[in-house]
């Protein structure tokens, strides 16, 4: 269970949002909505400890975040804006590394999983060389080879096909049905059904909230 | 745990390895700084062995700063530091991990030319083996201090000038201790003491330091 109490986030002292409030449970998609520039990578960086809040606090589980950061980390999957993807490295090194880093499916085919995301053929080219879209997909490979019940995605879905899509919100699926959570932003409209989904909308306040 | 250690270590050398330009560029600008002082202020052997300790302590100082750029800007921008961040392992484990790897492809290649460079500046044996000795616990130090620096500028766009004023000032008593300790060996003094304070150094920038880099780290990132 992700909780969050009363968060707020300051970003160059304007308020971006203010004493939000929100609890996920186990099998729960929450899509987090609202205009460019509202805050929802702030957010998401809050949720996962990258940056701390102005006040408020994180609650996984009923422990504070920053309290115990190694044991939350565990149960934690989280994509950014950034890919963590080493340009030098090949998709298979990439995938390697994280699979050796986060030690929950030691002994998952690491082929089979770059097939999946649509990469068979191209395992041993460096990242450099891989389209915008192959790039995420190579990021995403990481979501079939972890076993974290928390999943933290922001924009997962940048320069993925339809058909990626289609995969993803199916694994989205099986997720949640398995008892994870997943927490995403995406400007498109999920195709999942709805008493599996939940939104939080942001919305702009007025200019005049600096602290 | 360990495996995540060499992991890492693993994952920045087979890095490195595939872009040759950044391992051999600092090492090169230390052969060449080094070279050039004969050229320029003659090759008088008395004049040079008396001047190469520092020469070549000042050109490994600088070696080791154009290095340090690359050591959390590129996992910076594309993501992987982060995702560093977001492991079930401690931090200032993982950022040890990556400060060795750092010293392996600029601190030891360093040490391996030394003999080559001391030829040149006319070093006997006795002196060179002192210059060696600090070579090999001063670089580890220069390595662990350096990333403090570049873990509080990796987030700013030009953190170069502002790496250097941190980190330089902070490597002087390395070179003081350095300098003294290969001064002594030239006249034939023991130096062992010298060596034992740089020893502490060390041991104290090898506990301490990785938690300065990993605080320093979640600062810049948030």
């Amino acid at each position: 269970m992700l909780h969050c109490e009363k968060l707020t986030c300051v970003r160059e002292d304007r308020i971006l949002f203010k004493d939000l409030s929100f609890t996920v449970n186990p099998g729960e998609i929450v899509q987090v909505e609202g205009p460019n520039g509202v805050g929802k990578t702030s957010l998401f960086r809050l949720l996962v400890g990258l940056s701390s809040p102005y006040s408020g606090q994180v609650l996984w589980n009923g422990n504070l975040t920053s309290d115990d950061r190694e044991s939350f980390y565990q149960e934690l999957l989280y994509l950014g804006h950034k890919s963590g993807v080493k340009p030098e490295l090949t998709a298979l090194e990439n995938l390697q590394f994280f699979q050796q880093v986060h030690p929950s499916h030691r002994n998952a085919d690491l082929w089979q999983v770059l097939a999946k995301v649509g990469l068979a053929g191209y395992e041993d080219i460096t990242a450099s060389q891989l389209s915008a879209g192959q790039l995420r997909r190579v990021a995403l490979a990481r979501l079939w080879l972890n076993d974290c019940p928390l999943w933290i995605l922001d924009e997962p879905f940048t320069a993925i096909d339809k058909s990626g899509v289609a995969v993803l919100e199916e694994l989205f699926i099986k997720h949640a049905q398995n008892g994870g959570i997943v927490v995403l932003t995406t400007h498109q409209d999920l195709n999942i059904d709805s008493n599996l989904l939940a939104k939080i909308t942001l919305t702009k306040t007025a200019d005049d909230l600096y602290v | 745990m360990f495996k995540a250690f060499s992991q890492v270590v693993s994952k920045e050398l087979k890095g490195a390895f595939r872009r040759q330009s950044d391992i051999l560029n600092p090492i090169w600008f230390f052969i060449i700084v080094v070279t050039l002082f004969p050229l320029g202020i003659g090759t008088d052997p008395a004049l040079l062995k008396r001047i190469a300790p520092g020469i070549i302590w000042v050109a490994a100082l600088l070696a080791a700063l154009l290095s340090f750029e690359r050591l959390f800007k590129d996992d910076f921008i594309d993501g992987s530091l982060e995702q560093l961040m977001l492991t079930r392992y401690p931090l200032p484990w993982l950022v040890s991990a990556k400060v060795f790897a750092h010293w392996l492809l600029t601190g030891l290649p360093v040490l391996l030319v030394s003999p080559l460079l001391a030829t040149f500046l006319a070093l006997d044996v006795e002196t060179y083996w002192a210059l060696f000795l600090t070579l090999l616990i001063g670089t580890p130090i220069l390595s662990l201090l350096g990333a403090i620096g570049v873990a509080l500028t990796v987030g700013l766009r030009k953190g170069g000038i502002l790496l250097s004023l941190i980190m330089l000032p902070l490597s002087i008593p390395i070179l003081i201790f350095s300098t003294m300790a290969i001064d002594a060996a030239a006249y034939g003094q023991s130096y062992s003491g010298l060596l034992a304070l740089l020893g502490a150094m060390l041991v104290a920038s090898i506990t301490l330091s990785p938690f300065a880099i990993a605080a320093s780290l979640r600062v810049s990132v948030s």
